[in-house]
């Protein structure tokens, strides 16, 4: 069995998080220049522009791409055959994250009771840490700064199962329509079908760290994104809302199989700083 | 082609946009956002005076990313307005021109732009490092304690953003319906 010490992931999380916010995706800049590449729009193809530029410079400077730095969520993949040792996982990576924040200059944006809205943690800790056991000894942390104006626009359905994949569509447009320009269209959707309520939740979550363009591997999963996309990039709220072809960069679905009677769907929605990293020990 | 304005805009200044016009501001800014909104209408329903001076000026809805050493600022783009909603009719009232941010918002917004006559405007949400370039200097001048939070006045130089609720009743938004 391998041993790893929690506190060799501190350094590697801190830059992560600086990374994460700084360098978008090289899928996700391709998804911006396609579409800016398709837009029918003048307005909507300026403000495309100015997002493939604001990547550029981000990654050329010292700042964020977005002043939203977001509240650190991680997956973390164990191996089931990694002895952690040294200390606490959970303040291993809150370390991280203080370490990165600070270093980065980046924004913290956590406070530590959610009704009152005080204090400021000052760090933004805690994580969001989300443990999966995998084979293997090795750990692998997927990093990614959630920001609130897109997460802020997130539903979760308990829907009839007789709705299937046209009551998904609807509830997803509905959601869509009611949102506009808030959320910093050109969206990523994440969505989790099936399930429980928590289940459906994480799903969706998790859809959003596949990369960019990757359709499912199930074909019928494949097609629903494919219609979900074409169906709300035909609502015309385009970029920031301000009219457009381009609404949504992509659709990501993971399913999960349920109960004979519920149909969770669950739909997280990511602005177009779609920021994600990894690390591997 | 946006049009160069200077901070703070005149009566006359907003009078003559619409929108979806184009504008670039250069001057000061006041950042405002969620907690400091919260603040400054307490203020306002407490009879008490503003810690800062609004009158004709125009609020920011943004929190910073902190300076790196050798900026005045870090990332500085606009964060959703709707959640300022609540708060903004009163500040239109106590005679702050204009509000700029991301995002649709309430009718009563709208209402508010019409009947006080003033201007809600966009920036481009999520280019923050862009807009951060735009600041020329920054200093936070009331509510230091909420951090990312606090009401700084920040210079900017050609600062970009479409009108996007004017004097009018008008909207940029698609989706928005004609005012009554």
């Amino acid at each position: 069995m391998r041993e790893l010490d929690v506190n060799s992931l501190i350094g590697p999380l801190a830059a992560a998080c600086i990374r994460a916010n700084r360098e978008l995706p090289a899928e996700v800049e391709a998804a911006l220049r396609y579409a800016r590449e398709h837009e029918s729009d003048k307005l909507a193809r300026q403000v495309l522009d100015t997002l493939i530029a604001n990547a550029q410079l981000a990654r050329d400077s010292s700042l964020p791409i977005c002043q939203d730095t977001g509240v650190v969520v991680v997956f973390a993949d164990v191996g089931q055959d990694l002895h952690l040792v040294g200390g606490d996982f959970y303040e291993a990576i809150n370390e991280g994250v203080r370490q990165g924040y600070r270093e980065g200059f980046l924004r913290k944006s956590v406070v530590a009771a959610p009704l009152s809205r005080a204090p400021n943690t000052g760090d933004n800790t805690p994580a969001i840490v989300h443990v999966r056991l995998v084979p293997g000894e090795r750990l692998r942390l997927h990093v990614a700064p959630k920001g609130a104006g897109s997460e802020n626009m997130s539903a979760l359905w308990m829907l009839t199962p007789a709705g299937g994949a046209a009551g998904v569509i609807e509830a997803v447009l509905a959601r869509i329509r009611e949102a506009g320009g808030q959320p910093c269209p050109p969206l990523v959707l994440g969505i989790g079908i099936g399930g429980t309520f928590e289940k459906a939740a994480l799903l969706a979550k998790e859809a959003l760290l596949r990369p960019l363009g990757e359709a499912s591997e199930q074909p019928e999963v494949a097609k629903l994104e494919a219609e979900i996309l074409e169906t709300v990039n035909a609502t015309g709220i385009g970029p920031m809302g301000l009219g457009g072809d381009t609404t949504a960069l992509a659709v990501h679905i993971l399913t999960y199989p349920c109960h004979i009677a519920s149909l969770p769907v669950a739909l997280n929605v990511q602005c177009h700083v779609a920021r994600h990293t990894t690390v591997e020990l | 082609m946006s049009r160069l304005l200077a901070l703070p805009l005149s009566k006359e200044d907003v009078k003559s946009l619409s929108a979806g016009d184009g504008v670039s501001l250069t001057g000061p800014l006041y950042t405002a956002r969620d907690a400091a909104h919260k603040r400054l209408v307490a203020a306002l329903e407490a009879g008490q005076e503003l810690p800062v001076d609004l009158a004709g000026q125009a609020i920011y809805y943004c929190g910073p990313t902190p300076a790196p050493p050798g900026r005045p600022i870090g990332a500085a783009g606009p964060t959703t307005s709707s959640r300022m909603d609540p708060y903004a009719p009163q500040l239109y009232a106590a005679g702050v021109r204009a509000t700029i941010g991301k995002g649709e918002r309430a009718p009563e917004v709208r209402m508010a732009c019409r009947e006080y006559g003033c201007l809600y405007m966009v920036a481009v949400g999520g280019a923050g490092a862009l807009l951060g370039q735009c600041v020329t200097s920054a200093r936070v001048v009331a509510y230091e304690d909420l951090g990312a939070e606090a009401i700084r006045e920040l210079h900017v130089e050609e600062f970009p953003v479409i009108v996007a609720y004017d004097a009018y009743g008008g909207s940029v938004f698609p989706g928005d319906e004609v005012l009554e």
